[in-house]
């Protein structure tokens, strides 16, 4: 298996204005990932990790240092150029699902999709497709209040992989959901990496983060330790 | 997908969504009425004046038509005259004055007009056949009912009432021979048309070869204002009066009522401009973690603010298409309330749907719903989109 990075972050700072003083929510922070990793970011909460995964998805643009991403530098894009890679680069998962409720699940799916400019009978397929992936093929119609918190995180990471991202990230993708559900959660996203999904995931959940391949720590928004539990090789 | 969602928005509270509707129909049918108002009675005196045929008005110096009890003298040589202008087409020479009509119960009045049967426009005939002699007359409806007549009868009729002496002068037999409209008249007016010569001889002496009014067809390609002019010029004791002079006349003193209704129109639609821009934010401040979290997916800034402009345009449209109906249904009660006026023409109209105007002031609105849905979508378009998940999370 060829290994080669499809995530490079280089001295990586993100300064906030705070009553009149400058903070840091990330100081330096430096991070590859390969492609068909799964990383798990732990630490403690306001250590920085939902500002790394934000700065990693072109939500947010860092004050200084370098990200890129697939073979581009994301951390300078203008607004357009950002959201065009937010919708094709990377995909989303988020602690809250953030479903649109007036939506169905597929077309929940279909959103980016549409946004894309895909054709409505090809979204429409890759929808069902990816309902199907995530174990929703009967559910296509429902209606997100229709639908557990599972369910409606299932179809979260099946909206986030709609446009074939290359890298997909998830934040807290557990933190709503009971042990059961969130084992089953953790399941689907060890499935995902096995079929060759790059993921970075932010967690406190100490069993997502034993399912990662990778887990980094990072306290104070530098990286204090970086474990590696399952080389790629090992899996390969 | 954007008008799906657009859409959807509106109708995930459609108690508040319908009660804006409801709220932009009564200020778009408001300013449909004031659009109305603002140009009903100027189109609907506009309509009278064609209708006649008459391009000018020829009235003693000073006066309008019929302002005042004031005559010319010496009609047929002026008509004469008049019709030998290669100008002229038709000259409709017109007295008029009361009439008297003894009944059981004491006597009616009512207007008294002379006129040429083959040259006028003051009545349509209803029934019965035109004025063709001398002692024949043609009437409105209200008088046949305050006299108590019929088409056929025939009826004494007087030019004037002495108080004093209890006694009628100028007195004629004449048979009711027609049922007229009375254009320029109210519907619950006595109106009675007898021939030209019939009303001046009863009006005595004072009447003999007088005429109130003297209506002018010019020909078609004749420029009646310039016809006007060359009449006041060799004619002293005339005022000529044309449409558009007539038209300008009757602006100047509807500018009150026009001035009113630019006033109340501005004021609808800036109602309508408020009601929209307050549902789209209230509406957006409650999708803000939504509207975040398609910026972060990658929703474009264009497709959000398209969103929230065009649920602008929707309520605006719903509101406008509910308004005009609602619009048309009162300007139709209310004309039927001010049409009870005494003294107005009973085809008079104070509100007139001209489509043109009505879908201008429409269109108006709509694009006043697009400006509310502007700065709400710009507001979400421009949102930091990390902050805002943060605090949607915290929330």
């Amino acid at each position: 298996m060829t290994v080669t990075p499809v995530l490079s972050a280089q001295s990586i700072r993100r300064a906030y204005p705070l009553a009149g003083r400058s903070v840091e929510a990330v100081r330096g922070l430096s991070l590859d990932v390969m492609a068909g990793e799964w990383v798990a970011v732990v630490g403690p909460s306001g250590c920085g990790k939902s500002t790394l995964l934000n700065l990693l998805g072109a939500i947010d643009r860092p004050t200084a240092g370098r990200i890129v991403i697939a073979g581009r530098d994301v951390s300078a894009l203008g607004d357009a150029e950002a959201t065009r890679f937010r919708l094709t680069g990377v995909g989303f998962v988020f602690q809250r699902f953030y479903l649109m409720p007036t939506l169905t699940a597929a077309e929940n799916v279909e959103l980016p999709m549409a946004e894309a400019r895909m054709p409505r009978a090809a979204r429409s397929a890759r929808a069902r497709e990816l309902l199907a992936y995530v174990g929703l093929d009967g559910r296509a119609e429902h209606r997100p209040f229709q639908l557990s918190g599972g369910e409606q995180q299932r179809v979260a990471i099946a909206r986030a992989l709609a446009n074939r991202p290359a890298l997909l990230l998830a934040d807290e993708p557990t933190g709503e959901l009971d042990a059961r559900t969130g084992a089953e959660m953790i399941a689907l996203l060890d499935r995902l990496n096995h079929d060759g999904t790059t993921i970075v995931t932010v967690t406190h959940d100490e069993e997502l983060a034993q399912a990662a391949r990778r887990v980094v720590h990072m306290r104070d928004g530098v990286i204090v330790d970086d474990v590696v539990r399952r080389p790629l090789e090992a899996t390969a | 997908m954007i008008a799906r969602l657009a859409i959807a928005a509106l109708t995930r509270r459609r108690a508040r969504t319908a009660l804006t509707v409801a709220g932009v129909a009564v200020a778009a049918a408001m300013l449909l009425d004031m659009v109305m108002l603002g140009s009903g009675m100027r189109e609907s005196f506009r309509g009278f004046i064609d209708q006649q045929g008459f391009q000018l008005r020829l009235t003693p110096r000073g006066t309008m038509p019929f302002d005042s009890e004031a005559t010319v003298g010496g009609a047929t040589a002026l008509v004469a005259t008049l019709r030998a202008d290669p100008d002229i087409v038709r000259v409709g020479p017109v007295l008029g004055g009361k009439h008297f009509v003894a009944v059981d119960t004491g006597v009616v009045a009512g207007f008294l007009l002379g006129i040429d049967p083959a040259a006028q426009g003051d009545y349509r005939l209803e029934a019965g056949h035109d004025l063709a002699a001398a002692d024949e007359i043609v009437v409105s409806t209200a008088w046949l009912a305050a006299t108590g007549r019929a088409l056929g009868d025939t009826v004494r009729v007087a030019g004037g009432y002495d108080p004093q002496l209890r006694r009628a002068t100028g007195e004629r037999t004449l048979r009711i021979v027609g049922q007229g409209r009375f254009q320029m008249l109210a519907a619950s007016d006595r109106a009675a048309a007898v021939p030209l010569a019939t009303a001046q001889a009863m009006g005595g002496a004072d009447r003999a070869d007088r005429v109130s009014v003297l209506l002018v067809e010019t020909r078609g390609a004749a420029d009646a204002e310039a016809v006007a002019a060359r009449i006041e010029a060799s004619e002293a004791r005339l005022t000529a009066l044309s449409t558009e002079a007539a038209l300008k006349f009757v602006d100047e003193r509807l500018g009150y009522f026009r001035q009113l209704a630019f006033i109340l129109a501005s004021v609808s639609l800036a109602v309508g401009f408020l009601l929209v821009t307050t549902l789209v934010t209230v509406s957006v401040n409650e999708r803000i973690g939504e509207i975040a979290v398609m910026r972060a997916i990658g929703v474009a800034r264009a497709r959000i603010v398209s969103q929230i402009v065009l649920e602008g345009v929707a309520l605006s449209l719903a509101g406008a298409t509910l308004g005009l109906g609602l619009g048309l249904v009162t300007a139709r009660w209310l004309n039927g309330i001010l049409a009870t006026f005494p003294g107005l023409p009973a085809a008079f109209d104070f509100f007139r749907f001209e489509p043109g105007a009505a879908f201008r002031a429409l269109g108006l609105l709509v694009c006043c719903g697009i400006a509310a849905g502007v700065w709400p979508a710009w507001r979400a378009a421009t949102l930091p989109i990390a902050t805002t998940l943060r605090e949607e999370a915290v929330a």
